[in-house]
């Protein structure tokens, strides 16, 4: 099957290898016989009907050039999340996903409310490995962050992992990234899915509206490097 | 009691740097001085009776300063951090044993460059390129470029010399500077790399329009609605002719007259290198022959690029340390024909970046049209592997060996006799390697050779 893939703001947002996911998913797509059709949505264009959206990260330069065009842009991607579109968002393009952004000077960028929660830029940046405990399914996320957001879930929103080492979403609540249905956000790259192939996978099989998971890959070189990256997290993660 | 502390201090530079022995010594008395008496510094250097001139950027600062030192010594008795230690402690190192010097020429690492300014308040500042390097350690883009923009300020009567070719270096020298570009566009890119940094105006963010891309974001850009431009270049690189691995040439075009340089260091990004070294030459009102007669026998700063025998093989090393500076690696690499066995070595140490996504964002792609066989080494081997899979090479001709020595041994064993094997490692890793080449007689540890 084709699925099809609405990357946000490559030009842009694209700044921790966000490349890295995408080939991760083309590649392992393409090992079950599917192809990924990734088209690019800018400033200005229309939201695509499509199965799965990313938006990456950038700096803070670039996130400004480009919030105010997704806000024009909420309602449409708002109805394609209602409709089953899945939404995989990394560190700046997290922060979008929620409802604001305010920066350190108190300017407040706007989001588009898919996810529920905001963020406030802090003084000190939250740098260094991850590893998350994804009890929902039974896993576990290794990666890097690098962000000066503290994230703040509203009450009862669903965190998509606990924090084993490292930050997190604000460094306190010990809870990182948000899901909703489909819709995930993290500030984890790394970039997050080469060495989190379950992950991938999960989107996929999401985009293409499956019950059943996609058949296994031999991902013996994935779990080396998921281990050392955990390991890493393990020995250095959440430290100032 | 201060000037005993110095001398002391001063005495020791040798011995402790000796008995450190791994190299990384280099910078101990200097590290000691800054933590007891961070004033010393200046004093040290206000001693210097010619001054001192900085050089700073992203990619090529080391052997930028390199150059400079080659073209500077018959005119100046040195005081260079030639070894590389670009942080405040190894500028203190480098003039604590600075006895007898006129200039100091220091290579500072783009982060300690306010700092390091303030304190040596140098004569000239050469400010060559900012890329995006290590976020975790750095910070983003436009911070250092504000922090570099405060440190130009607060310098009024320093001698700028800055790379025009850059949208925000180009900017810090706006009315005051001596600017550098290239200006040969039959050696453009078609489009800007994936890596590019600075693709968005200064002035309104919009994307800046390029008549030539050259490496990463340099080049002749123009903004298409405000009309923010390159600014005029004082000092050119024109004529460029890149002769694969074997070297490059360029003529230096110069207020003060024209000259033919020859270098044995190939592609644009060495070109760039030795045209900054150049400019702030002539910014010193040094003729450009003298310049080119400096380089012409200059040889690349230890593991930038350095072809070494090891018994009936060679091997060729190539830094590679962000996506700009390995792009051009890689290219340079590919011009000359790509490499069928390479061993590519990725660390994340705090000097290497311990985010490692930055590979994700090299262009390696074209390596994988001739090469049959990776040996994925360092620390993050497998990390390394991962990216050359997914970028569709078979896990099969991929083999993950984090051990550097080894790596290194399985590497020429697939190397056939007469031949080169290509190694491309980070900082850390380069270190490392050198040291194994080293232990079997085949080349001086750094801190031995110059």
């Amino acid at each position: 099957m084709r699925i099809r893939v609405g990357h946000l703001y490559p030009d842009y947002l694209s700044i921790y290898a966000d490349r890295g996911n995408i080939a991760v998913l083309a590649r392992r797509a393409a090992a079950r016989g599917h192809e990924l059709d990734v088209q690019a949505i800018g400033i200005g264009d229309a939201v695509p009907d499509v199965d799965l959206f990313y938006i990456g990260g950038g700096q803070d330069r670039e996130q400004e050039l480009v919030a105010h065009d997704l806000a024009a842009k909420a309602e449409p991607l708002r109805e394609a999340a209602a409709d089953g579109a899945a939404f995989l968002a990394v560190c700046g393009g997290y922060q979008l996903l929620g409802r604001s952004y305010r920066d350190v000077a108190g300017v407040e960028l706007p989001g588009i409310g898919l996810l529920p929660l905001e963020t406030i830029a802090g003084t000190r940046r939250m740098i260094g490995d991850v590893l998350l405990d994804c009890d929902w399914a039974g896993q576990t996320l290794a990666g890097f962050e690098n962000h000066a957001g503290r994230t703040l879930l509203d009450p009862g929103a669903e965190p998509l992992g606990r924090v084993l080492s490292g930050f997190g979403n604000d460094g306190a609540s010990g809870y990182e990234g948000c899901r909703s249905g489909r819709v995930y956000g993290t500030y984890l790259h790394g970039p997050l899915l080469p060495r989190n192939p379950w992950f991938a996978d999960r989107l996929l099989q999401e985009a293409l509206g499956l019950d059943e998971p996609l058949d296994v890959l031999d991902d013996g070189l994935e779990r080396e490097a998921h281990a050392v990256s955990s390991a890493r997290a393990r020995a250095r993660g959440g430290r100032h | 009691m201060r000037l005993a502390l110095e001398k002391a201090l001063a005495r020791s530079v040798g011995s402790v740097s000796r008995l450190a022995g791994r190299g990384g010594g280099t910078t101990i008395p200097g590290k000691l001085l800054w933590k007891l008496d961070p004033a010393a510094i200046d004093r040290l250097a206000a001693r210097l009776p010619k001054g001192s001139v900085l050089v700073s950027a992203t990619n090529g600062k080391t052997t930028t300063a390199a150059m400079a030192a080659a073209i500077l010594r018959p005119e100046y008795r040195l005081a260079h951090n030639s070894s590389g230690a670009n942080l405040v402690s190894g500028v203190a190192s480098t003039l604590l044993r600075a006895d007898g010097a006129e200039l100091g020429l220091f290579e500072v690492d783009e982060g300690a460059l306010p700092e390091v300014a303030l304190r040596v308040k140098p004569r000239a500042l050469l400010l060559s390129n900012l890329f995006r390097d290590q976020l975790d350690r750095y910070g983003e883009l436009e911070l250092v470029a504000a922090r570099w923009r405060a440190a130009v300020e607060s310098l009024p009567h320093a001698q700028l010399v800055v790379n025009g070719d850059d949208p925000q270096v180009g900017d810090l020298g706006r009315g005051r500077a001596l600017v550098f570009g290239v200006d040969d566009p039959s050696h453009a890119r078609t489009s800007l790399q994936h890596a590019a940094d600075s693709k968005y105006c200064l002035r309104c963010g919009t994307p800046y329009e390029y008549a030539a891309a050259y490496v990463g974001h340099l080049g002749d850009y123009r903004c298409p609605n405000c009309g923010h431009a390159r600014p005029p270049l004082d000092v050119r690189a024109t004529d460029i002719e890149l002769r694969g691995l074997e070297g490059s040439a360029f003529t230096l075009r110069t207020p003060n007259g024209d000259a033919r340089v020859e270098l044995t260091l190939p592609g644009l990004y060495n070109v760039y290198n030795a045209l900054a070294a150049g400019a702030l030459s002539t910014a010193l009102d040094i003729a450009p022959s003298s310049v080119a007669t400096a380089l012409r026998g200059f040889a690349a700063a230890f593991g930038r690029f350095e072809r070494i025998a090891i018994g009936d093989r060679g091997l060729l090393m190539l830094l590679i340390k962000n996506p700009a500076g390995a792009n051009e690696a890689v290219r340079t690499l590919v011009d000359a024909g790509a490499p069928k066995v390479a061993v590519i070595a990725l660390n994340d140490d705090i000097a290497d970046g311990r985010d490692v996504s930055w590979i994700w964002d090299v262009d390696f792609e074209p390596l994988l049209d001739g090469l049959e066989t990776l040996v994925a080494t360092g620390s993050r081997a497998a990390e390394l592997a991962l990216r050359f899979a997914y970028a569709g090479m078979p896990r099969e001709r991929i083999e993950v060996i984090p051990s550097l020595e080894r790596a290194l041994d399985r590497g020429l064993a697939l190397t056939p006799a007469g031949g080169e094997l290509t190694v491309l490692p980070t900082y850390t890793a380069m270190l490392a390697l050198r040291r194994v080449v080293a232990s079997r007689g085949h080349v001086q540890n750094y801190w031995e050779a110059a």
